[in-house]
């Protein structure tokens, strides 16, 4: 947590601000049972009505002054609390922009999400609390000690020996009942668990005959959670009675000292009612100062949350210095490169070598988890080679700065991701400036052009996910975006799953027919739409077992011939 | 507030009337006790008037009574918490109990039209909120009121007068909050829609990132999120300022509350209408009377909020369930796996009839397959045979047994189950392969998981059978979650079979080598196939083709492309290029 502070800067005078404004109120409070001492003493005692309307004047002043001071303090700390959190939610956001792929793959978008909204939200209300409380509380505890020395010195020693005390039973049933609340949320987070599983599982549950299996189980979860909640609820229910019995026994203390300092003639009727007040004071305070603690400790524990994200380094290195350009036909070689995920046990790809040259259309082919794109995720530099090196034009790719790399490389991912906005501004992803000639162009590339038109042209608004296109039209759109930066190598990972053999068939011509050269990469599950390629890859289980051309593969290697009459053996074949 | 909801809330209540009524009588006791104190406080000073004025034996009787007091009224505190918890989450789980098991009997009839969040809200946040909103808020006006009353009392018993005085301005603070509420309700409003947005954007920017940073577009998104945010920053500043002027606010009116007993009483000890230790007494309770008003219009949103939840949860709870098995329902054990469909009639709604005087005969081992374009009711004919819906008229017969007569348990029992929608439990690989044989031996469980072609990417994981996999497979593939799908049904072997798309994830060639493995599994079983790739129902007995929901044609492969209908044209675009 302590690391976030740093996000305080330019709001330093807010936060210096609002809490000293608060400190002033806090004093001007501290005042008030003074005023109601000399009340009783001079006021009541001499019968001096007109001192006591001026007292009582200045009881309302105290409060004027005292609502200007705190309403001045609220602002100063709403202020740096939303500001630290607009700094700190810009900061996490393009942090989280820089994680790589593998980073993203651990930590989890669930996560990175929750971080991003409701830890925040929880963080910002306790920074505003914070700075308008924290110091507060302390400070009339403190405070009404001081003013109680004041008074009479004797008295002030009681209110010595007690705060301690109470600072203690505080504290420490709120440390001895932190580390609960964290038990209970993980329970009550199993409790969560199975009841969504009960539901997205329900046919498999049914079928299995598994009801009372889970019934029982759901039921021992659920009287975990209620024992941890009520072991909870006994130990946190002890502060309040516990605070409520110190204070009184120390007023108890404070009257019989006051009694035999009034029989000595040393303190007046007046001081005794003061000190009372004050302890009452205390008491008030405190039970402010234990639920604003408690809400401080979540905001810390998401502040922690925060910070963890913001301390996972980029494990990202690259350089910003352009390579020094070779030259070569050679586009794409793979030496001896190896993968392994993070936290994986086995390889997923094992000694992949190959080159593909300008211009190349290369096909790869392979069963689920074979490692196609992985594969073609090492040359974007998604995932880097745990073994071995990936080189574009003959230069490894981790020597070229990822912007121009990137740049070079059109990808159409697997997934047809598209995003709120016009389809004008979907495509241009890929081209920031892409004028709407060219946008067209790579529109008909796609094979979406006409879908586009019916649907009222580039300015039709796309809704967050796509869900008003259909995933064919979606899998072309995302196609289109690729296409616009007209890039050096073309990447269609296994998008063209949901297009008919047609239309898969109109696009890989088209592809082929492009004006500027390009290496293709396709990835696929269909023999179809990569037997036409210059080179066809064949993975199993993250190893090459093959490459050659379609006829010499139906040859040579038995994986692809046994892929290949899987989808085109007829009958009796 | 809705009654009903009020006496379904009692229901619950009720178990634990006694502790009930035991915290609202604890309540009492330790408001007034804790009310008296302040009262003993006063008499105490009265004793202590001045030099060589001090009557120590009153004084130190009072201070013991005071002790005691107090001590007394830490302990029921202390007891009253214990039971209010005590009774709030044994609702909390009465309810979340209540709630899981009707989901257990719920027809899939509700669930499928419900999202999953939004019952999981309802058993887990609605059930929080109306337990603890609803108890807590309740002891909460339950104090508050018996505070104000007592408070009220004590002060009319010390001097009218001056109580007059706390009783007229005390209503100015609520009105200082309500006038402040009002104001800030549209600044809310705003902060919450671009809050809204923000959450928005950042969801589909994290969960898209990869394509964000495919096509190098960190920074235009950086900086649309900067500009989102500045917005809220503004929004939120405005919303959260003018409403934390609330507490200034009443807290000044407080003060002069305050000031205005302090002159009252200090004019009305003047001429003798109170003593000093009267007044010390009424200051303090000055500072108590207003707390509660300021947290009674707080408590009643709480608890109209905690109705609202209620009223949610007890929608569920109070949901039809299925049709229960009839008490003389047949336990039916190993079938041979004969079915007979009759004049079946089915619809999910009432409008449309979805299957129409559906009429089949499987015999014993046969294998009928399911054929259709996506979206035309294939899974429907799934869901009559397990019976997780019912049909609206004919029957189902399973061994000349309608099937509304056999318990569900025992009918299920036959039928194992591969379905496109790949589910696992949260829990080992091993677990979830065993799922379909709890007894199974770790050789059965590898041995079903190499059938399945399981077994060499387990074997990768990082803990192989014994990695444990999240809800809905975690980091598994599509195709991957649905090879364990596979093992685990071929661990348990019933006699019929129903596998829906179970291959639609799995590349051909693996799938070529898994039908072998269905095809030992199926012989001599009865067997239903819900499939698209036509090719592997080419050897089935009966085929079903089916459009828009009905079944249009019924045949075997060379009937039905003799007759060139939709079955032909469906299985010769599959292989025009």
């Amino acid at each position: 947590m302590t690391k976030l502070l740093i996000y305080f800067k330019g709001y330093i005078k807010e936060s210096i601000f609002g809490p000293l404004y608060k400190l002033l109120e806090a004093t001007l409070e501290l005042f008030v049972p003074l005023v109601i001492a000399a009340i009783i003493d001079k006021g009541i005692s001499n019968g001096d009505i007109s001192y006591i309307i001026r007292m009582s004047l200045i009881l309302v002043g105290l409060g004027i002054v005292g609502l200007v001071f705190s309403i001045t303090a609220q602002y100063y700390a709403a202020k740096a609390a939303v500001g630290f959190i607009k700094k700190l939610k810009q900061k996490l956001f393009s942090h989280i922009q820089s994680f790589s792929f593998s980073e993203l793959d651990t930590i989890g978008t669930p996560t990175m999400i929750t971080r991003m909204t409701s830890d925040m939200n929880q963080l910002q209300t306790g920074v505003n609390l914070t700075l308008r409380l924290l110091l507060r509380s302390p400070f009339i505890v403190l405070g009404a000690m001081v003013m109680a020395f004041t008074i009479d010195a004797k008295a002030g020693l009681i209110f010595l020996a007690a705060i301690p005390v109470l600072s203690v039973v505080v504290f420490g049933i709120m440390i001895w009942c932190i580390p609960l609340y964290k038990k209970v949320q993980e329970r009550l987070d199993k409790v969560l668990g199975v009841t969504r599983e009960n539901l997205t599982g329900v046919r498999v549950i049914r079928a299995f005959n598994k009801e009372d299996d889970e019934i029982k189980d759901f039921e021992d979860k659920n009287d975990e959670l209620t024992n941890m909640q009520n072991l909870v609820g006994r130990i946190s229910s002890l502060m309040n009675p516990i605070t409520y019995v110190i204070i009184n026994l120390a007023i108890i203390t404070l009257i019989y000292t006051g009694a035999i300092r009034v029989e000595a003639g040393i303190i007046t009727q007046g001081a005794v009612v003061a000190l009372y007040n004050y302890m009452t004071q205390i008491l008030v305070e405190l039970i402010k100062l234990a639920n604003l603690i408690i809400n401080i400790t979540k905001s810390v524990a998401c502040g922690n949350r925060i910070q963890a994200i913001l301390e996972i380094k980029p494990d990202f290195k690259h350089t910003d210095k352009a390579p020094v350009q070779l030259k070569t036909d050679i586009m794409v070689e793979f030496k001896d490169v190896y993968l392994r995920y993070k936290n994986a046990g086995d390889d997923s790809l094992t000694n992949i070598s190959f080159k593909a040259r300008k211009g190349e259309t290369i096909g790869i082919i392979g069963g689920t988890g074979s490692g196609k794109s992985s594969l073609v995720n090492m040359i974007t530099r998604f995932y880097d080679a745990t073994k071995g090196e990936v080189l574009l034009e003959g230069i490894n790719v981790k020597d070229y700065p990822v912007e121009q790399l990137r740049n070079k490389i059109g990808i159409v991912p697997q997934k047809a991701v598209l995003f709120k906005g016009t389809v004008r501004e979907n495509i241009r992803w890929g081209k920031n400036d892409a004028s709407d000639e060219e946008i067209n162009e790579a529109l008909v590339l796609a094979q979406v052009k006409e879908t586009v038109d019916s649907k009222g042209g580039l300015d039709f608004e796309i809704e967050p996910g796509g869900r008003n296109l259909s995933g064919g039209q979606k899998q072309r759109l995302t196609i289109a975006r690729a296409l616009v930066k007209k890039p050096e190598i073309l990447i269609l990972d296994d998008s063209a799953s949901a297009l008919d053999y047609a239309t898969d068939a109109a696009l890989r011509k088209s592809i082929r027919e492009m004006h500027h050269a390009c290496t293709v990469f396709i990835v696929s599950q269909r023999t179809s739409s990569i037997q036409h390629s210059d080179k066809i890859i064949v993975l199993d289980d993250g190893a090459i077992a093959g490459i050659g051309k379609h006829q010499e593969l139906l040859e040579s290697c038995l994986v692809y011939r046994e892929i290949y009459n899987s989808q085109f053996k007829k009958e009796g074949g | 507030m809705n009654n009903g909801t009020l006496k379904k809330v009692f229901r619950y209540i009720k178990r634990y009337r006694i502790l009930l009524l035991l915290s609202i009588i604890l309540a009492a006791v330790t408001v007034s006790l804790t009310l008296y104190i302040p009262i003993l406080v006063g008499r105490a000073i009265d004793y202590i008037v001045g030099k060589g004025n001090v009557n120590f034996d009153i004084v130190l009787k009072l201070l013991l009574i005071i002790g005691i007091i107090a001590s007394i009224t830490a302990f029921l505190e202390w007891l009253m918490n214990v039971i209010n918890n005590r009774i709030a989450y044994h609702v909390i789980r009465d309810v979340r109990d209540e709630a899981f098991k009707k989901i257990q009997i719920l027809p899939l009839k509700y669930l499928d039209k419900k999202p999953p969040g939004e019952i999981v809200s309802r058993v887990i946040a609605d059930a929080d909120q109306f337990a603890e909103g609803l108890l807590m808020g309740f002891t909460r006006l339950f104090t508050g009121v018996v505070t104000i009353l007592g408070t009220f009392l004590f002060m009319l018993s010390i001097n009218w007068m001056i109580t007059a005085v706390v009783v007229l301005l005390t209503p100015l603070s609520l009105l200082v909050a309500r006038f402040i509420a009002n104001r800030t309700y549209n600044m809310f409003k705003l902060q919450s829609e671009i809050r809204a947005k923000q959450t928005s954007f950042i969801d589909e920017m994290i969960s898209n990132q990869k394509v964000v940073q495919a096509f190098n577009n960190e920074d235009k998104v950086q900086e649309k999120f900067d500009k989102i945010n500045e917005d809220l920053e503004k929004s939120s500043l405005r919303a959260i300022f003018y409403s934390s002027i609330t507490n200034p606010g009443t807290r000044f009116i407080n003060s002069v509350i305050y000031a205005g007993v302090g002159l009252t009483g200090a004019l009305a000890a003047v001429s003798g209408g109170i003593t000093v230790g009267g007044l010390t007494s009424f200051l303090s309770y000055a500072n108590q009377y207003t707390k509660p008003f300021n947290e009674i219009s707080g408590v009643i949103t709480e608890l109209q909020n905690a109705l609202a939840c209620a009223a949610r949860i007890f929608e569920l709870i109070e949901e039809e369930p299925q049709i229960p098995d009839s008490d003389n329902a047949i336990i039916l054990n190993k079938v041979s796996g004969k079915i007979e469909l009759e004049n079946v009639e089915f619809s999910y709604t009432n409008r449309s009839k979805l299957i129409q005087n559906l009429n089949l005969h499987v015999k014993q081992g046969q294998r009928v397959a399911i054929v259709g374009p996506t979206g035309s009711g294939k899974t429907t004919v799934i869901n009559l045979l397990m019976r997780f819906y019912d049909v609206n008229n004919g029957s189902i017969k399973m061994e000349n047994h309608d099937i509304r007569n056999i318990t569900r348990k025992s009918l299920r029992k036959n039928y194992g189950m591969v379905l496109q929608e790949t589910w696992l439990k949260t829990g080992s690989i091993r677990e979830n392969i065993a799922m379909g044989n709890p007894q199974a031996t770790e050789k059965e469980i590898i041995e079903a998981a190499k059938f399945a072609h399981a077994h060499s990417f387990i074997k990768r994981l990082p803990n192989a059978y014994n990695t444990v996999i999240g809800e809905d497979g975690g980091s598994l593939s599509q195709g991957e979650k649905q090879l364990l799908c596979i093992a685990r049904v071929m661990i348990s072997l019933p006699p019929v079979l129903i596998l829906d798309e179970a291959t639609s994830s799995i590349d051909t060639r693996t799938e070529l080598k898994i039908q072998e493995a269905f095809a030992k599994m199926m012989k001599g079983r009865t067997s239903f196939i819900v499939a698209h790739r036509l090719s592997t129902i080419r050897e089935a007995d009966i085929i079903l083709v089916m459009k828009d929901g009905s079944i249009i044609e019924q045949g075997k492969h060379d009937e039905l492309l003799a007759r060139n209908g939709f079955y032909a044209s469906l299985y010769n675009s599959q292989f025009a290029i």
